[in-house]
């Protein structure tokens, strides 16, 4: 069957709009008609994920974040610490104990060499024999979503630390949102920069649907932060429509 | 170039610590006896050992090395007495860690220096089982008392003391010599900065002590074995000794391995001969490592060293049994390696290990290379296991 592309004309955006306004979000209208107009003119062309000169991903937003959040002396555990870079910070400015978790042999290698104590591991099976409350912090970056059982993780990240902090991207945000519903595809966003097929991301959700997660298992939200029309701000009530990113600092209530 | 085919550095060339003369150290007399792990009291002790580079003004980057099962002090070079001493093998190859140890190489002489000592009981110039007893002017045979990776350690001491080394940069060994590296962290936490261990776990598995054990049956029931006293017979217990390494290296090796290297090929014919010679390619090769092993090793050491990896439990010796609190003993940065298809110091018991530093919040680094090499993986796999040695003691500092 040939099918036909999704025909995006002024009119049908239009028609779009209306639905949009009347039946979704109502917080939609916050978001302003030029940047829905400049995004609709702009979809489908998204930006790849963005990269420095040399080729490496930018700097990780949530990094200062975290910097400022753990204290001095604290204990670490970096579950998915990739090349160790965070941790080799954390290590020599804030004097952490620093272990890292990461998969990738390649990776594991960088932190050797950079001097970060790592364990090679996939966190699909979970800490198993990690202590109670042995870390002051657990974090996950950018991780969650990648994972057979994020609900697990969680709980493990909560069990082995007394607070833990992930990160991750928004399905629900706004442009997320429209870019399914204009080209009806799978998004493609700065942060979500994969193909369907070849996306590590196979749990994708919402903001929300954490917030209700993190409800029904007893779990409070400790601070949170977003990362929203590239401005880093304290998480608010209407971030499930405006946040790309999510960073929370989570504990046990 | 295969993996297998190997290529060693001639003594001259610049990445060789060249030719290489043993040293014996008296470390035990009457005055001063040896007192061994199980009680007993050993004198004269004598341990051979090698050293390469230099030891810095500071005397701060020494690197102790850790032998395995059937390994020496002869760990780097070329032996330089090997005609003297009747260990003519030596001459064919160097050391058993040359392709690590060296100028510019990942254990760098030009800054490391590095020393390798033979265990008590072994057969390579320390005391053991095949030297002579002063109280009876006879071998000791198996009289020689046991002896533990413990006692090892603490003679290693004592040779450092002699040597007036006060600290370690790095304790390292593969195996046994893992072993060894992980009970020098845990018995002298305050000496050793950083320590790695390489296809080694807190203690050797179940099924590992089983197979020991049927080593040392076939050397036993070997009917020249006689009670270990063969010394001056005109036979030695070689059958026996060809078994039990024959076995040990079915261990090293994985079945993976064993399909890459030799499938169910038949040894230099195209058919069967329907008898029991030696038929397939694999077959052939356990018979030269068996064969071959019985030149260079003495069956009395054999029973001696396996039972010093069947004996050595970290937890028991350092923590009651709990391994996480013998662990939170160790002030090093520990760096623990295993391979994914060795079975006899399992990835799984590798790891058990990690988690018990993790437990106590010592920094420990757990890296599990891909490898079909089996045990062997961490002689084999030179270059992963040199990058890791390498680029973790840069860090150390």
């Amino acid at each position: 069957m040939r099918r036909k592309q999704d025909n995006v004309n002024q009119q049908s955006l239009q028609a779009l709009g209306k639905l949009l306004l009347g039946k979704i979000d109502p917080s939609l209208l916050g978001i302003g008609s030029t940047k829905i107009v400049d995004f609709l003119e702009h979809v489908g062309s998204s930006a790849p994920r963005a990269k420095t000169e040399s080729g490496e991903p930018v700097s990780r937003w949530q990094d200062a974040l975290i910097e400022k959040e753990i204290g001095k002396g604290a204990s670490v555990l970096d579950l998915g610490c990739g090349n160790g870079k965070l941790l080799e910070r954390l290590m020599r400015e804030k004097n952490v104990f620093g272990q890292g978790i990461e998969l990738d042999l390649a990776q594991v290698f960088e932190c050797v060499e950079r001097g970060v104590p790592v364990f090679q591991g996939d966190l699909d099976a979970g800490l198993k024999g990690f202590g109670d409350a042995s870390f002051d912090y657990v974090i996950l970056e950018e991780t969650l979503q990648t994972l057979k059982r994020p609900d697990l993780m969680l709980g493990e990240m909560l069990r082995v630390g007394r607070k833990g902090i992930v990160s991750f991207p928004n399905f629900a945000y706004w442009r997320v949102r429209l870019d399914l519903t204009v080209r009806g595809r799978m998004p493609i966003t700065e942060w979500l920069p994969y193909k369907w097929y070849d996306t590590p991301n196979i749990h994708l959700f919402a903001l929300n649907d954490f917030l209700d997660w993190a409800e029904a298992a007893a779990v409070v939200i400790d601070r949170g932060f977003v990362l929203s029309e590239g401005e880093v701000r304290e998480l608010r009530g209407d971030d499930n429509l405006h946040a790309e990113e999510v960073l929370l600092v989570l504990k046990k209530r | 170039m295969s993996k297998n085919e190997k290529m060693y550095d001639s003594p001259d060339s610049a990445s060789s610590v060249g030719w290489i003369k043993a040293k014996v150290a008296r470390l035990a007399d009457e005055k001063n006896p040896f007192r061994l792990q199980s009680g007993r009291e050993l004198f004269p002790v004598d341990v051979e050992y090698e050293c390469y580079g230099k030891l810095s003004r500071k005397r701060d980057n020494v690197v102790l090395i850790g032998h395995a099962l059937s390994g020496d002090a002869h760990a780097a070079g070329w032996d330089k007495n090997a005609d003297a001493s009747g260990r003519l093998w030596r001459k064919r190859k160097p050391g058993w860690w040359d392709s690590v140890i060296g100028p510019g190489k990942a254990l760098d002489t030009n800054k490391y220096f590095i020393i390798c000592s033979n265990y008590l009981g072994s057969c390579y110039g320390t005391t053991g089982p095949s030297s002579v007893n002063p109280a009876t002017g006879q071998e000791y045979g198996i009289s020689f008392p046991v002896v533990t990776v413990s006692d090892w350690t603490r003679l290693q001491k004592l040779l450092l003391d002699q040597l007036g080394i006060e600290r370690i940069y790095a304790v390292i060994g593969g195996s046994l010599g893992g072993q060894q590296a992980l009970e020098w962290a845990l018995a002298y936490p305050d000496m050793v900065d950083n320590c790695v261990v390489l296809a080694a776990a807190a203690r050797l598995s179940t099924q590992g002590v089983a197979f020991n054990a049927v080593g040392r049956y076939s050397i036993m029931n070997d009917p020249n074995f006689a009670a270990g006293d063969y010394y001056h017979a005109s036979a030695r217990p070689h059958n026996g000794l060809a078994a039990a390494r024959m076995l040990a290296h079915i261990t090293y090796l994985s079945d993976e391995g064993m399909i890459d290297k030799f499938g169910r090929r038949l040894q230099d014919k195209e058919k069967p001969d329907f008898g029991f010679g030696v038929e397939f390619a694999v077959e052939s090769y356990l018979d030269y490592q068996g064969r071959s092993f019985v030149e260079r090793f003495d069956a009395n050491s054999y029973l001696y060293i396996t039972r010093a990896m069947d004996y050595y439990d970290a937890a028991e010796q350092w923590g009651e049994g709990d391994l996480v609190k013998a662990c939170g003993r160790t002030r090093a940065r520990m760096l623990l390696v295993s391979f994914s298809s060795d079975w006899l110091y399992s990835p799984a018991d590798t790891r058990k290990l990690a988690l018990a530093f993790c437990r106590c919040n010592r920094p420990v680094s757990l890296v599990e290379v891909p490898s079909s090499f089996g045990h062997d993986a961490f002689l084999v796999e030179a270059e992963t296991v040199g990058r890791l040695l390498k680029s973790f003691l840069a860090a150390g500092k």
